[in-house]
């Protein structure tokens, strides 16, 4: 008998390849995606080092951070530098024979909401990619994690990464969401209990009735968030619902084979006896649609809060950090959230780029319209074609949205899609960073629906009272 | 890559928390198909004014540490993404080592390929550290990763822990693609064993 184990556990045993003397292991990965912004100098190095690619077929290449979301995108050059990323991952993947996905076809987007849309992604496996949001599709149960440029390289040239086994977390969330109340709000709540760095070496295995009733498109979204909460990966154990995603999809086994594959899927769940490092708890009960204040995803309340004041937190280094925090985003401690002004909205990106946010979005405005420029961008060429189809694109343009092609695009504000100095933003990405969304930016991380919200109103709005 | 094995140098104090990787190098900086030339965009969002020219309160704008090696931050350095071009940015401007109480997973991975040493110290011993350094061009400290050591200017010694691994690789300047290739025998005997498992993902 072997001892209980977690999901984490089973899919890092069954992939070791070797244990090393040095204690940590060599890991197989299975899976890589690359995009413009990580690569280059990765097939760099390959080139100046006369390396191959050790499996060329477990590569998919998509261009995503830096393209441009007008509809001219094709023969829009926003900046030099971006065209020269962008031309370099087309020559590097002609050259090395890669799959690769160009701006102009249907299905690109970004990486991590074209990964699962391909069947690219699939439960058990080790899945990588040069971006920390790689934690995204853990919610099919795969391992995956974001990694520097010369990991990439390494998995290029190997298949494998050296590695060090890493805790095993649990976040526990139970019982059925509020009104209002989203993934998203449950992924900052998460992050506003253990802190941006409460999982640092670690693996974050979200369970509880919660995450099992969220769709797989509410599930991305909070494993895209485990990194916000200092955790590499995210995992959620694959259910028969991740086999309906995944069932047709055009990389997924087929027929038979995925028979086969199910069960083997259906054998990764943590065992029931499986012991974790640590474990936190959540009633869903608890949670309300939440919004950052703050220049971290931990700096985050409840839309029924007040800023706070920097004198109510301990320690001098902490007063400090809250202090710098509200100078950067222009707020008074005491301020009601809800009496703060936007200027802008954004909504998209890999953690609420897919179709059920389009939806929540066209739910919220439908026959309004809004007050403030706001841009509404898919993560991807099929998320687009799929609202299009429901007729969503209308209700957004009637409403006074910008409808976009998919990217990054404002998330990170590497292409023309920027927030400007001191402007404010209802946000639905992931990081409220100074500069994030622009030089002197200031972002405030919100649901789909809470930013809907904010662009009918002009304030961040409780989306309850809206 | 650059390899470490002593360095002698003032320290640089920032003791912010959560410095993250897009106050390390923002955003417009990342679309460079280098690895090289982004150490004048270090921090760059928090070192120079609008109109181009330095803020002066910035600690590495100022005469004492405009050449500091080391830099002493507070907890959970390096937040965020995975842009290497944080260690890149932080080595071109000169930077090897940066000691702080915590620092984020991927960031701290990164910073070893690239021959820059993070190390971890409990906060009441970088509180004691950090009063040092801001003694300015008087207060050298070095740091020794072969025997796990960093001097304080008043010569008293204080230890520190590193994977035994990356050590080595960083005392020897190793690239770790190479030593890996040698086990190509085992990688095979992997594959083919989950071929046999998982032929899906051999299609």
């Amino acid at each position: 008998m072997t001892s209980p184990r977690t999901l984490y556990d089973k899919i890092w045993d069954s992939h070791v390849v070797e244990e090393q003397q040095s204690g940590n292991s060599l890991i197989y990965i299975d899976r890589h995606i690359i995009h413009e912004v990580t690569s280059p100098q990765a097939f760099e190095g390959l080139r100046t080092a006369g390396r191959s690619l050790r499996r060329v077929e477990t590569i998919l290449a998509v261009p995503d951070h830096n393209v441009p979301t007008t509809a001219d995108r094709e023969t829009r050059v926003d900046s030099i530098e971006s065209k020269t990323q962008l031309d370099a991952l087309e020559r590097n993947c002609k050259e090395f024979n890669v799959d690769y996905i160009p701006m102009m076809d249907a299905r690109q987007g970004i990486v991590h909401i074209v990964g699962p849309e391909q069947g690219f992604t699939l439960p058990g496996t080790t899945l990588v990619c040069g971006d920390s949001h790689t934690s995204t599709h853990g919610a099919f149960g795969a391992l995956a994690f974001g990694i520097g440029t010369s990991e990439v390289e390494h998995v290029m040239a190997t298949q494998t990464l050296i590695l060090k086994r890493s805790k095993n977390l649990r976040i526990d969330v139970s019982g059925p969401l509020g009104s209002g109340v989203t993934a998203k709000d449950v992924a900052l709540a998460v992050i506003g209990k253990i802190g941006t760095a409460g999982g640092t070496g670690s693996v974050i295995e979200f369970t509880g009735s919660t995450f099992t009733n969220l769709s797989m498109e509410g599930r991305m979204t909070v494993c895209n968030m485990a990194i916000e909460g200092g955790a590499r990966a995210g995992l959620i154990a694959p259910d028969d619902k991740t086999y309906d995603y995944i069932k047709g999809k055009p990389k997924a086994p087929k027929e038979a084979e995925f028979e086969v594959a199910v069960k083997y899927w259906n054998s990764l769940k943590s065992d029931p006896e499986a012991k974790y490092d640590n474990e936190v708890f959540i009633n869903a009960f608890d949670i309300v649609p939440q919004v950052t204040w703050g220049t971290s995803p931990e700096d985050v309340l409840p839309i029924t809060g007040i800023i706070p004041d920097p004198m109510n937190f301990k320690g001098l280094d902490k007063k400090a950090s809250i202090k710098r925090a509200l100078d950067y985003m222009g707020l008074k401690p005491g301020t009601k959230l809800t009496d703060i002004k936007v200027d802008k909205v954004f909504i998209g990106s890999c953690t609420n780029g897919r179709i059920e946010d389009m939806r929540a979005v066209a739910a919220v405005v439908k026959g309004r319209r809004i007050v403030v420029q706001a841009l509404i961008v898919p993560g991807s060429g099929l998320v687009k074609l799929q609202a299009e189809h429901e007729g969503l694109d209308q209700i957004f343009i009637d409403a006074g949205f910008e409808w976009r092609e998919p990217g990054c695009s404002m998330c990170l504000a590497m292409n023309a899609d920027k927030i400007l100095p001191q402007e404010r933003c209802a946000s639905t990405s992931n990081r409220n960073f100074e500069g994030r969304q622009g030089p002197k930016s200031r972002t405030h991380l919100v649901s789909p629906a809470m930013a809907a919200a904010a662009a009918l109103r002009g304030y961040l709005t409780d989306i309850r009272e809206l | 890559m650059d390899k470490f094995t002593k360095i002698s140098s003032v320290a640089a104090p920032l003791p912010i928390t959560n410095i993250d990787t897009d106050m390390i190098i923002p955003q417009n900086f990342l679309r460079t198909i280098e690895r090289t030339g982004l150490g004048k965009h270090a921090f760059s969002n928090i070192r120079y004014n609008d109109d181009g020219s330095e803020q002066k309160n910035f600690i590495l704008n100022q005469p004492a540490y405009r050449r500091a090696q080391i830099l002493i931050a507070g907890e959970n350095f390096g937040c965020g993404s995975s842009r290497e071009h944080a260690p890149w940015a932080l080595t071109d401007f000169g930077l090897r080592c940066i000691i702080a109480p915590s620092f984020a997973d991927i960031f701290y991975g990164n910073s070893f390929k690239n021959g820059l040493l993070p190390i971890k110290l409990p906060q009441d011993i970088i509180d004691s550290l950090i009063k040092d350094a801001e003694r300015g061009a008087n207060a050298v400290f070095t740091v020794d990763l072969e025997n796990l050591e960093i001097t304080r200017p008043d010569g008293e010694v204080i230890g520190f822990e590193i994977d035994p691994f990356r050590q080595h690789c960083l005392v020897n300047g190793l690239d770790d693609i190479g030593l890996t290739m040698e086990r190509g025998e085992k990688i095979s005997a992997f594959e083919k064993e989950q071929k046999i498992q998982q032929p899906w993902l051999y299609k």
